[in-house]
């Protein structure tokens, strides 16, 4: 007999997210996930000026800050014919690589750390022993010192003492499945503090040159930071020497932390790298932080991201890599709260639709699962196939097409772990290519894009604007475009269509919502559906204390105010509320 | 110098930080830096930071639920921003957040259990995100419930309720027209009580925490002007304070982004500056470990501290509307001052106290209009104020130099329209 189980809020995430599940003996048999936010964006970037919209769709999320807008002010661009300079654009993949480092460590310090780490554990430990574990495991970070673990094993009791357990109050501490010992639990709560410190830092590459962090602001045709080194009001020598020194850090924290620390857990808890498989399927348009106006096929800008190709794979086949064609997206409202005039169809994100059709109960509920509609997010399919996006499609697609430094990187750590390339389909697989990425990020901005700024700036490439399409009398009376931007979670794509000098449809496609969707009228489960539910083998030990499905959908590292925007101003929108 | 808790052992701050080897020179060196961050703006007489000190370190750790409702997560990353510090660690380790979606281990029951509890105790409330009131809450739902029933049961025994960002305070992005889901802020649900609106989208991160340690420090809400913002943070105008304002005032414009003039740091009136009508201390505390901000990357002020900013303020990078052909100065001293009404909230928040639960409320009005914008009538109120008359704010003399908003409500006896609590909490 099944069990049920509501796990709502899902925290430690961007945004609302439920997860239902039905349990039988200890393993998960069915899966629901369901998104409870819409905030109706699509409709409100219509008839705005499109050099504005930026702005608006920045806010879909403050987690991926930047990342909206910069695809929005790609893919107007591309509409309107705007070429930025090229300063601009590295200064774009600069703020976007600092965004992703620091949402990757964000993410595994911060929102997924305490699936595995015991913080209670860590008042236990001895400080030395704290040490000579963070030596074992090849950390090399300099905050591995006894002073240093002493002071946060102190911390960490006292706040014990105090019974004001504070962020931590409620944890599942003490549950069976938290395996490590107390020093490596004291050496994961000291980095997890050490993290916060490191982004403060390193984020304000994204200040420098968008004036704040969060929600930079940016500029349809370049950017407003002008980097002229002969002024002072100017981003001169002053703010390259910091970002010199950031980007260092940055690399230095990837390195000497993070890896090593993501390597030791995935160690500890290996039998994560079977558990959690979601479909076999994977989607990318490069490595993170590429970023293409118009179809990627026929881009001509390259970057260091660009190496790996657009790209899919199906079924796990990595010796076949089948080119991206951005038609053969479509996506599903079949589980979701919308209607289309078609019925239960697919329908391209060109010609597509939000019109509001809630059927759900009225708040308070229970229960949404036996309902065919439970969540707001919309499924994509790729050629009719649920596809992963993210940290590990990226990952797989730049070790099929033989990317160097990322085989050189995984075939490491599938030998330090004992797995195979198979196995990275699941829990374990994502945690690991999250760290893997976020080193190829950081090495690349280190060694690539920071220092070809630098060379430009030497050889007195300062321009940042393009003025000649500023005008909107300069546009044509309708104009359409489109971006691909591979972005922390995944990849991204935002189409606008200008008419007369405004947004007449606006769209994107999200990274989250390629995950977090429902099913689709073929029966295919998302992908978080799948991973917890596919095989009904995903453990759940204790219904109180759900850590294992936690550990999974962390691993997809949910972004749900995101997966929930579906921008579309065609004005076909309305809304059909049955609550 | 860098000086850690090593945790919650003694009762009080003080005895934590005598234990932690903290000595009181450098604690008063602290408080003279927050007593400082506090006097920006407030006009009255700054506090001394022997007064900071002995308050600071008397207090216990306040239970704080910190909600997200119908947002992007923003204000809780710049929250995470915050600081630089580490006597701003003590700061915050003086809070027990036993409630926030963003970092909080427990997760479904465990995590409804540290709110319920919480809930049922005295607690600080900080409200991240609006709250969307058409078609039954069904727009945002946390645990099965709409948010804005999270909302009232947390608001409950709150002693302070702080409204942090644009979405909490007005409901931002997804408030703008034609707003589908019904979308408001925290004071427009919350109308018994006094809500400190921390206004900005986000708001910037070292704001949001000493808006919390203001709270701990002087046992009382901060002032704020009519929109409930803390006068310590948002009393002045970007443009007043501006490094660029010299260029105003001499007439140098950027023309066109990246020219000469951009080159130069010249004032961005003319590429849709936001600045003249914006309070917020972008250009005093600025942004991010003071590395930059807004206008000083070379991009106009959006005025995302200011109600309704996306419809109001948009087209972004047009001027701002019925201001040019008027005199330099005129046009510096016109727009603005519609918002401001210097209001006091000097309630008591400690934890324990009811002051706040007995405090009038204070009527929010979305409706209400911002002539400063342009798109109001034009100054012609008997107080000279440009809301049109009725907002309490000190009339800008003519010809003159513009001057503060007054600091105290002791001038401002007259009703306001958004603000009819002049006395609460009194």
């Amino acid at each position: 007999m099944a069990e049920r189980l509501v796990i709502d809020p899902i925290t430690r995430i961007e945004g609302h997210l439920r997860i239902e599940l039905e349990t039988e003996g200890g393993k998960i048999v069915k899966a629901w996930s369901e998104t409870t936010q819409f905030r109706g964006l699509e409709e409100i970037v219509q008839g705005r000026d499109p050099r504005d919209v930026w702005a608006f769709v920045q806010r879909i999320c403050g987690v991926c800050t930047s990342v909206h807008a910069i695809a929005s002010i790609v893919a107007v661009e591309n509409a309107i014919g705007s070429n930025p300079p090229e300063q601009a654009r590295l200064i774009r993949d600069m703020v976007l690589a600092s965004q992703e480092v620091q949402d990757h460590v964000i993410h595994f310090y911060h929102l997924h750390a305490l699936d595995f780490v015991d913080v209670t554990q860590a008042a236990k430990a001895d400080p030395q022993a704290a040490v000579d574990f963070a030596r074992a495991i090849g950390s090399t970070w300099k905050g591995n010192t006894l002073e240093r673990m002493t002071q946060v094993r102190d911390t960490v009791q006292g706040i014990l003492d105090s019974g004001q357990l504070s962020v931590f109050t409620g944890g599942y501490w003490g549950h069976p499945d938290y395996r490590l010992p107390p020093e490596a639990n004291l050496m994961a709560v000291a980095h997890y503090l050490d993290a916060l410190e490191f982004q403060r830092s390193m984020i304000r590459i994204g200040t420098v040159f968008g004036g704040k962090n969060p929600h930079p602001n940016f500029l349809v045709g370049g950017m407003a930071c002008s980097i002229d080194p002969g002024h002072t009001e100017s981003i001169n020598q002053v703010q390259v020497d910091q970002i010199g020194v950031w980007v260092a850090e940055s690399l230095e924290f990837v390195k000497a932390c993070y890896v090593p620390d993501a390597l030791a857990i995935a160690g500890v808890y290996k039998d994560y790298f079977d558990i959690g498989a979601a479909q076999d399927n994977y989607l990318a348009v490069g490595m993170a932080g590429a970023t293409f106006g118009g179809d990627p096929a026929e881009s001509k800008w390259t970057s260091g991201h660009t190496v790996i190709k657009p790209g899919v794979i199906f079924d796990g086949d990595l010796g076949t890599v089948h080119p991206f064609d951005p038609q053969k997206i479509e996506e599903w409202v079949h589980s979701a709260w919308y209607s289309y005039e078609g019925g239960d169809i697919g329908l391209k994100p060109s010609v597509g639709e939000t019109t509001v059709a809630y059927t759900g109960p009225k708040p308070p509920y229970e229960w949404l699962g036996d309902s065919e509609e439970y969540t707001w997010c919309k499924a994509p399919r790729y050629d009719g196939r649920a596809v992963q996006v993210g940290p590990l499609a990226r990952v797989v697609l730049a070790y099929a097409q033989g990317h160097e430094r990322t085989v050189e990187i995984v075939d490491a750590a599938l030998a330090q772990l004992g797995i195979t390339p198979a196995q990275l389909n699941s829990t374990g697989g994502r945690i690991l290519a999250r760290a893997v990425e976020c080193l190829t990020s950081a090495e690349i901005l280190a060694e690539t894009t920071f220092p070809t700024f630098v060379k430009n700036l030497k050889g007195g490439d300062i321009d940042v604007f393009d003025p000649t399409r500023w005008e909107p009398g300069s546009w044509a009376p309708e104009a359409s475009g489109m971006s691909f931007v591979e972005v922390a979670r995944g990849n991204l794509s935002h189409w606008v269509t200008i008419k007369d000098g405004k947004v007449a449809r606006y769209q994107a496609v999200v990274p989250t919502t390629w995950l977090a969707g429902g099913r689709d009228a073929s029966g295919q489960q998302g992908p978080y559906e799948e991973s917890l539910a596919g095989d009904g083998q995903h453990p759940l030990s204790d219904p109180a204390r759900p850590l294992e499905p936690l550990r999974t959908i962390h691993s997809f590292d949910p972004c749900m105010s995101c997966a929930v925007h579906v921008l579309e101003s065609n004005g076909r929108g309305s809304w059909a509320v049955e609550a | 110098m860098t000086y850690r808790l090593d945790g919650w052992q003694d009762s009080t701050l003080g005895q934590n930080l005598a234990r932690a080897g903290v000595s009181r020179r450098d604690f008063l060196a602290y408080c003279g830096v927050l007593a400082g961050i506090f006097a920006v703006g407030a006009g009255a007489r700054p506090a001394r930071a022997e007064e900071v000190a002995d308050k600071l370190a008397a207090v216990t750790k306040p239970n704080v639920v910190w909600l997200q409702l119908q947002e992007c997560t923003g204000c809780m990353e710049s929250t995470l921003r915050s600081g630089g510090t580490t006597v701003e660690e003590v700061v915050l380790n003086l809070l027990s957040v036993n409630y926030n979606e963003l970092v909080m281990a427990a997760a479904g029951d465990a995590a409804n259990q540290a709110l319920a509890e919480t809930n049922a105790q005295d607690h600080i409330l900080v409200v991240n995100g609006s709250i969307p009131t058409k078609d039954g809450g069904i727009y945002c739902t946390i645990g099965g419930e709409s948010a804005e029933e999270v909302l009232l049961k947390s608001a409950e025994k709150a002693t302070a309720i702080l409204a942090v960002g644009a979405c909490a305070v007005w409901g931002s992005v997804q408030a703008s027209k034609p707003n589908p889901t019904g979308a408001v802020g925290v004071d427009q649900i919350i109308r018994d009580k006094p809500v400190i609106n921390v206004a900005g989208c986000p708001p910037i991160g070292e704001v949001i925490t000493a808006t919390v340690s203001y709270i701990l420090t002087h046992d009382a809400l901060p002032k704020t002007d009519a929109e409930g913002r803390p006068l310590f943070a948002y009393e002045q105008r970007i443009h007043d304070s501006c490094p660029r304002r010299a260029h105003f005032d001499a007439g140098q414009y950027v023309r066109s982004f990246d020219d000469d003039g951009a080159r130069a740091g010249w004032c961005l009136y003319e590429v849709g500056c936001k600045g003249p009508s914006t309070f917020s201390p972008c250009p005093i505390f600025q942004w991010n470990l003071h590395t930059s901000w807004p206008i000083g990357a070379g991009h106009p002020c959006i005025g995302c501290t200011e109600k309704d900013f996306f419809d109001r303020f948009t087209p972004f990078y047009q001027v701002l509307p019925n201001v040019k052909g008027l005199g330099v100065e005129a046009t510096a001293a016109q727009i603005g001052w519609g918002l401001v009404g210097a209001t006091v909230a000097g309630v008591g928040v400690h934890a324990g106290l009811t002051a706040v639960r007995r405090a009038a409320g204070r009527k929010a009005d979305a409706a209400q209009p911002l002539a400063a914008f342009g798109d109001g009538p034009p100054p012609s109120g008997e107080d000279g104020c440009a809301c049109g008359g009725g907002c309490g704010a000190a009339p800008p003399p003519k010809g003159g130099p513009v001057p503060l908003a007054s600091p105290t409500a002791s001038g401002n006896s007259k009703s306001q329209p958004g603000d009819q609590a002049e006395e609460r909490g009194r």
